[in-house]
């Protein structure tokens, strides 16, 4: 049993790892701030919720764990409203994104 | 009056959580924190069906699974197209109808476009999202209206 | 080396690459996405730091890093737009 925890949160906390660098290398390859976005929501979503569950994980039914799931559910909550902010103001700054095909119908 | 009940228990349990020290004074201290918040909030009026939904509780333990299925799926797509050297993207901007009433659902719709990576809500204009997604497949995916479909369930199952 | 402090590299390394965004901008939108991933991977050290040094009390110190990190991307955003904190809510809406 203690094996079988040992090795599940290595591999959640070597994920977790993983899709943070993923997700900085996608920060510098982006070629503009909409899609760069979608790089950063890489690390808030799977960069976070696998180191966080690897801890989690560690620390067994504690006190520790409750305070990481809170951690967990902060991110969850308040990370779509920050990238939703950045990108509205985007928008209504007129910046205008690098686009393969726009289904608007607004031309840009 | 069952959203104030439920804002004091919920604010106590966070105090107990973030204390971690169980003597009878702190405990005491929390339990009038928990009772003087919720009173305060109760006069305020933002303890609500909106400001504390706990009649989506139920439906929130079949939609939050799949929402993380969903988060899971695609930023292991995003994670394929940022490692790919020729990053193959292909921007794109589009708008989907939502068929949720209430805002609570609306939100709930809207940001969990944005919390999956490869979608981004941009802008809310009447009953349309305004949606960048990374590829077009992704806009594709999101035009078919599952998580639309989801979400105006999680709202009506209440 | 154990799991925590290779967590807490692979941390390092990205909080590095989204400095180098920070710095190259180009624009003030890509720093401020760069600083909210700053701020979310600050969040995520604190708290693999806590278990490297074996002292827990750090996730106290994540969760309110957590806290600020959005209210400070949301300020940053909204000075940026009206140039005064104060702005109200009529100016706001849109």
């Amino acid at each position: 049993m203690d094996a079988f925890i040992y090795i599940l949160s290595w591999a959640l906390l070597a994920g977790g790892g993983f899709f943070c660098v993923v997700g900085a290398l996608g920060l510098l390859r982006m070629p503009d701030a909409f899609t760069r976005l979608h790089a950063a929501s890489v690390i808030d979503t799977l960069g976070v919720g696998m180191i966080i569950a690897g801890l989690m994980v560690q620390s067994g039914l504690t006190l520790t764990t409750a305070r990481l799931g809170i951690i967990l559910l902060l991110v969850f909550f308040t990370s779509p409203v920050a990238s939703h902010a950045i990108a509205r103001s985007m928008r209504h700054r007129n910046v205008k994104p690098v686009l393969s095909e726009d289904r608007t119908g607004e031309g840009s | 009056m069952g959203q104030v009940i439920s804002l004091a228990i919920v604010l106590l349990v966070f105090w107990l959580t973030l204390s971690g020290i169980y003597t009878t004074f702190l405990i005491t201290a929390g339990v009038i924190s928990a009772v003087v918040i919720s009173a305060l909030a109760h006069r305020m009026d933002v303890a609500d069906q909106e400001g504390h939904p706990i009649h989506l509780g139920l439906s929130a333990i079949t939609y939050w699974p799949w929402l993380v299925w969903q988060i899971i799926r695609s930023a292991l797509n995003v994670t394929r197209l940022i490692i790919n050297p020729n990053l193959p993207i292909s921007p794109t901007l589009t708008r989907v109808r939502m068929t949720q009433k209430t805002d609570v659902a609306r939100v709930t719709y809207a940001n969990s476009i944005t919390l999956t990576p490869g979608t981004i809500s941009v802008d809310i204009e009447g009953d349309e999202i305004l949606v960048h997604a990374i590829t077009s497949d992704n806009a594709t995916d999101l035009e078919a209206g599952e998580m639309d479909r989801r979400c105006t369930q999680f709202e009506g199952s209440a | 080396m154990t799991m925590f402090t290779a967590a807490a590299l692979a941390v390092l390394v990205s909080l590095g690459l989204a400095l180098v965004r920070v710095i190259k901008g180009p624009t003030i939108f890509d720093r401020v996405i760069a600083g909210n991933s700053v701020g979310t991977l600050s969040v995520l050290l604190l708290a693999v730091i806590g278990y490297v040094f074996g002292r827990p009390e750090f996730i106290d110190l994540a969760i309110t890093y957590a806290l600020l990190n959005v209210i400070g991307t949301i300020a940053v955003l909204k000075f940026f737009r009206y140039g005064d904190l104060g702005a109200g809510e009529d100016e706001a809406g849109s």
